[in-house]
């Protein structure tokens, strides 16, 4: 059998409520890859993450994450999930947050100060989430994500709402991970994160657009910045 | 079904309300006040209290612990938690057990609050067993908790689970025997009341009764928290349509 890579989409398809969110999708990510997928609010990234975490039903076609098909039991310690909403229990304290969904996952406690410390929330650990910004909750939420050690990320949106200094720490983090052989898979309204990533997948009302490297986009649509390009790559799609 | 990651989620529930001292001092609080209301306000009628204070007993935890636990899970189930926490290796039933042992201490604690009182400060003289009300105010709690966990699958808001609250509870209130004696009540709702779940409540106070009737009441209380909570585990969707 052929070695299955990251995560292979085959003419996935997902209609919800009579509407296609996501027509066909075809694509194959290689494990350590840092995958931008970017597009438009609306144009079916979270649908698309959600589908592969196994919590989105699949209209047709299928899916396998790490050589396994989505939402099989075993993918549940493998993959790490950030969702656009913090996902974290308001009334407990940074620390409680950790160690709780530590505990589900079953990792040693060990992980929650070293999790923490690569959010750089350590400062913050005994402060209750209600109390802290919009940029520290997600802080806190990427930290739960990386509790597992997961062999694959999936990160909705992770620097909305971040200032410039901490999105740029958080895509080193990203890059550190990567290099360490993890998968991630994040995304982004902004393209000019484009630039950070190995890989970009550019989706717009549930159609791939685009699936290569960063450079590539900019060469392929001649375009100084990823926004002209995307905006190129719109016009010249019938 | 791990023990260990159903016990986590009672710890983590208890720890949130621990930050929470207002909710606990209103969950310990008003079934004792309420109590003790009736009691002060039947203080001229001789054995009025004595009559009607135990039944209440079995019906406010059930119905502050419904409301309690459907607003809580719906939070959880609105906020993103839920799904996350099915994104890992836990276990609905481990969700919903976590659930039901937490708020479960905490009737357990409201049942021991209000029958203490009842016997000293209210002056409550119950010819029947006191651990046995006991008893049933924790069952009460229980099936409170059980069905908040079931019906607040229903709700797509906090608005809409506290408006849960009349539709379930109030019915079983005019029918639990309460207001109207159960044998004064028209055979069609007769036979709707002999199996709800306040009723069996309210019947296993009742005093001077044989050990097979409590037994039986006790069976219908525990049957309809088995099943709500079953029920309540399977409206928890890994993935959604």
């Amino acid at each position: 059998m052929a070695h299955s890579g990251a995560i292979e989409a085959s003419q996935l398809r997902v209609v919800r409520q009579h509407n296609e969110i996501l027509k066909s999708l075809n694509f194959r990510l290689e494990e350590g890859e840092l995958v931008g997928l970017l597009g438009p609010s609306g144009s079916g990234k979270t649908t698309l993450m959600r589908a592969l975490l196994g919590v989105q039903a699949i209209t047709s076609g299928s899916a396998t994450v790490l050589g396994e098909r989505v939402g099989s039991a075993g993918l549940r310690r493998r993959v790490g999930y950030m969702a656009q909403g913090s996902a974290i229990y308001l009334d407990l304290t940074v620390r409680e947050n950790l160690r709780y969904f530590a505990g589900v996952l079953g990792v040693a406690l060990s992980r929650v100060d070293h999790c923490l410390e690569v959010v750089d929330m350590h400062p913050l650990a005994g402060r209750l989430v209600s109390s802290l910004s919009g940029g520290e909750r997600s802080r806190v939420s990427l930290a739960v994500a990386l509790l597992g050690d997961p062999a694959l990320l999936i990160l909705d949106e992770p620097t909305v709402g971040l200032d410039p200094v901490l999105r740029r720490d958080l895509w080193a983090t990203f890059a550190d991970l990567v290099a360490a052989g993890t998968t991630v898979l994040v995304s982004s309204h902004v393209m000019d994160e484009a630039a950070r990533c190995g890989r970009l997948l550019l989706l717009r009302e549930g159609r791939l657009l685009f699936d290569d490297t960063p450079a590539a986009l900019k060469e392929r649509l001649h375009s100084e910045s990823f926004d002209e390009a995307f905006v190129r790559l719109i016009e010249e799609t019938p | 079904m791990s023990l260990r990651r159903t016990l986590l989620t009672a710890l983590r529930i208890l720890r949130q309300l621990r930050h929470d001292p207002r909710t606990v001092g209103l969950l310990l609080a008003v079934p004792s006040a309420l109590v003790g209301l009736l009691a002060w306000s039947l203080v001229n009628r001789p054995g009025s209290f004595d009559a009607v204070g135990p039944r209440l007993l079995g019906i406010f935890p059930l119905t502050v612990m419904f409301l309690v636990t459907s607003v809580t899970t719906l939070r959880e189930r609105t906020n993103g938690t839920l799904e996350r926490l099915l994104t890992m290796p836990l276990e609905k039933a481990e969700f919903i057990g976590g659930y039901a042992a937490a708020f479960g201490l905490i009737a357990l604690l409201q049942s021991l609050l209000v029958s203490t009182l009842s016997y000293t400060w209210y002056g409550l003289a119950h010819q029947g067993v006191p651990w046995r009300i006991s008893a049933v105010a924790l069952c009460a709690g229980l099936l409170g908790t059980a069905f908040g966990l079931a019906l607040s699958a229903l709700a797509t808001s906090e608005f809409q689970a506290v408006q849960f609250m009349p539709a379930f509870i109030l019915p079983q209130l005019l029918l639990c025997g309460l207001l109207v004696p159960l044998a004064a009540l028209p055979t069609a709702l007769r036979s709707v009341a002999d199996v709800l779940p306040m009723t069996a409540a309210v019947r296993a106070i009742a005093p001077l009764q044989t050990d097979a009737y409590y037994f039986e009441q006790f069976a219908v209380m525990i049957g309809y928290i088995v099943v709500a909570l079953g029920v309540g585990a399977a409206t928890l969707r890994r993935r959604s349509k």
